[in-house]
């Protein structure tokens, strides 16, 4: 039950909407959690293991509906925010279905879209059948179902490409994507644990295990699974007459070009932001990074704080981020709120929820 | 492989194509390589569809071979370049349609850096003012010929009299479309698809009746790429270059090749001989080889020209096969009849190579 009759309203039901809906319902607060799709959980309910123990991603999603046992949130699902104004003191959430919001503050948590493949034309993504993306794969693992090639055959030989969208000028993204490292570790053991007769390649500029255990799942790889890494940026991607993939790369470190043939080439695909995300940062004046993420206050030390007093930022709307540096994030953001909640305690006396149509 | 995908591709690399009223300029080597290909173009452009094409005798190389070798100074190709752009606005056009894709791509990458530093732009005026007493206007439409030929191909169609279709099965024939790589690989926004899926030579061969084979090594280069074959110690290299894409295509059983490049065009071409001589094989199940054409002359063949008059006697691999397949007629003992009906002789027959 709510203590505070200030409103709260989250945009996003993904890990960090979630986490932060618990922390503020635990606080007291009163939270509306506003999730564009019919389901909450974000990309989660996509993804089958979570580096680097893999866990099984149901358990993270059983700890974000545990969180809401004292004061739950109002969540309302395939509720589609399209802007926020500031007004008054307090903010104005309106709906693409014209529904509206009133609220004291909001947190913005509308997470990442996946990097179209697309683009990187030379791949052929969505042309060579063969090419996935790492998304693609998670879900055929998250089946259960043996791993197959789009003529149901076993793959033998399996590519990973690292960076597809990242650390790329000519994508237009220069950032780095920081999770498809070690998502691409990951997924290269979840294939050898089941074929293990497989070989499997990865194929990146440089490995950044910043995690923690990150490292030690990268020697492992090597050391235990007999995954291959090469350091070599790939040039082009041809289909083969059965439909197997002619991989052109150079080894790096060797100096040399390559062409290898490949049953199953997966593109490791990075994170951008949502489009909605821009849409509804510009209705609120917010100011962006140079990805067209929403930016922070302060790189250091408001990460969560807007340049629009009241809204707040979390997880990968903000920057690309993994689960767990997410819900940390959410946790962090929630603390920056009630603060600032605290300081700005005005008589708001507006109604908890406005429709349009009241 | 998705057709869809490949369409969503095609259709982020569009561009205007003007409809009337081109400016001409010829490419250095096609007239000796493939010397009625530009003819063709010409009477298909001007007598089928009836367009307004002007040349100007006065028109040079645009040094392109020389600039991509190091012999000549970017300075001196960008002032040559405004030289012909002067020819062209003092012609009164502002359409400008280079035949050889070097040419193309030069032009483009000119007029692109002319975008980024117009002070560069505004040096060359001076050195051509200096040298010729010319001024010029950057032409409002630059595209290759072979954009033209694609956008009229559906009205070609309607003209065409052969089909690209087996006379004798009635299954379309399976052709290997290669782009010059100066067409579009330098910048893909120029070329019609983009570089890595172009849709230039695709969409007439399609509209045509055949289909295109996606074969492994379809990017790569013809071999040709300049110092690989002009630096003679290279050449070995250009061959090589060209091999990778002929074994890479002879699984689909290619009826023959189409390449809008000068370059692409002869080697693909010539090289088939070069290796039957070397080695005593070809690419095809006869012994004759895979068949080229460049695309003036495969939208001559569609519009039913005789093979002669379009200059088919001058390639390296016979022709003969391609157009029995077609269903063309034709005779033999004009092979080599010139214009005025005199025998112009015959090459001498190759060892391995079946002519």
């Amino acid at each position: 039950m709510a203590i505070n009759s200030q409103h709260i309203v989250i945009i996003g039901g993904g890990p960090a909407g979630l986490e932060a809906a618990s922390c503020l319902g635990t606080a007291g607060y009163r939270v509306t959690v506003l999730e564009k799709e019919k389901q909450t959980g974000g990309k989660l309910l996509i993804w089958d293991k979570l580096f680097p123990e893999f866990r099984n991603s149901d358990k993270v999603l059983n700890h974000l509906s545990n969180g809401f046992k004292t004061n739950p949130p109002q969540i309302l699902t395939n509720a589609e925010v399209v802007s926020v104004i500031p007004e008054n003191g307090q903010h104005r959430i309106n709906l693409r279905d014209g529904q509206a919001f009133q609220a004291d503050t909001v947190l913005i948590t509308t997470g990442f879209k996946l990097y179209n493949a697309e683009k990187k034309e030379e791949y052929g993504y969505q042309i060579y059948e063969n090419v996935i993306t790492s998304f693609d794969l998670e879900k055929q693992l998250k089946t259960g179902n043996p791993i197959r090639i789009e003529a149901g055959l076993t793959p033998r030989r399996i590519a990973f490409i690292h960076c597809v969208g990242s650390r790329d000028i000519k994508s237009g993204n220069i950032y780095c994507s920081r999770t498809c490292c070690i998502t691409g570790v990951k997924q290269a053991i979840e294939i050898k644990r089941r074929l293990s007769d497989a070989e499997v390649f990865n194929f990146y500029m440089d490995l950044r295990m910043f995690g923690q255990n990150f490292e030690e799942l990268y020697i492992e790889a090597q050391q235990k699974w007999g995954v291959t890494f090469i350091r070599g940026r790939v040039s082009e991607i041809a289909e083969n007459k059965d439909n197997s993939l002619q991989l052109k790369a150079e080894d790096t470190l060797s100096g040399r070009p390559i062409k290898m043939s490949f049953d199953l080439v997966v593109l490791l695909a990075g994170m951008v932001p949502e489009p909605r995300t821009v849409e509804i940062g510009k209705s609120a004046g917010l100011e962006f990074t140079s990805g067209n993420f929403l930016a922070g206050l302060d790189s250091h030390i408001s990460q969560n704080e807007t340049n629009t007093p009241g809204i707040f930022i979390a997880g990968t709307c903000r920057e690309p981020l993994s689960v767990a540096e997410t819900l940390t994030d959410a946790r962090a953001a929630t603390v920056k709120m009630i603060s600032w909640l605290r300081e700005n305690e005005t008589s708001h006396k507006k109604p908890l929820i406005k429709r349009d149509n009241d | 492989m998705e057709t869809e995908g490949k369409k969503r591709v095609w259709e982020e690399y569009q561009k205007e194509i003007a409809d009337d009223h081109y400016f001409y300029v010829r490419s250095c080597i096609r007239q000796t390589f493939f010397p009625g290909s530009e003819t063709t173009f010409l009477k298909i452009l001007q007598n089928d569809l009836k367009k307004d094409v002007f040349e100007d005798a006065r028109h040079t190389t645009c040094t392109g071979i020389g600039y991509h070798t190091d012999i000549v100074p970017l300075e001196t190709t960008m002032t040559v370049i405004a030289r012909h752009f002067a020819l062209m606005t003092e012609a009164g056009y502002v359409n400008i349609i280079p035949s050889c894709v070097t040419s193309f791509g030069l032009y483009t990458e000119v007029l692109d850096t002319w975008r980024h530093f117009p002070e560069i732009e505004a040096k060359i005026r001076e050195y051509l003012w200096k040298a010729t007493k010319r001024e010029f206007k950057v032409p409002e439409n630059l595209v290759h010929t072979s954009d033209i030929i694609y956008k009229f191909r559906n009205r070609i169609k309607d003209l065409s009299k052969v089909s690209l279709i087996n006379k004798k099965t009635g299954l379309p024939l399976n052709v290997v479309e290669h782009i010059g790589c100066h067409y579009s690989k330098m910048f893909p926004q120029s070329g019609v698809g983009g570089a890595e899926f172009p849709a230039v030579l695709t969409g007439m061969i399609e509209a045509w009746g055949g289909t295109v084979i996606d074969y492994p090594e379809r990017r790569h280069c013809c071999g040709f790429g300049f110092r690989q074959y002009l630096v003679k110690a290279n050449r070995g290299y250009s061959v090589s270059n060209s091999k990778k894409k002929f074994e890479s295509m002879q699984p689909y059983q290619p009826d023959f090749m189409v390449a809008n490049c000068p370059g692409c065009s002869m080697f693909l071409d010539r090289w088939q001989y070069t290796i039957a001589e070397m080695e005593g094989i070809t690419y095809d199940s006869n012994g004759t080889g895979i068949p080229v054409l460049t695309y003036e002359e495969m939208a001559g063949l569609v519009m039913g020209y005789s093979p002669w008059d379009i200059g088919l006697q001058m390639h390296q691999v016979s022709v003969e096969p391609l157009l029995d397949k077609l269903g063309i007629e034709y005779k033999k003992e004009d092979k080599y009849l010139g214009s005025n009906g005199q025998n112009i002789g015959e090459p001498q027959k190759p060892m391995f190579l079946i002519v």
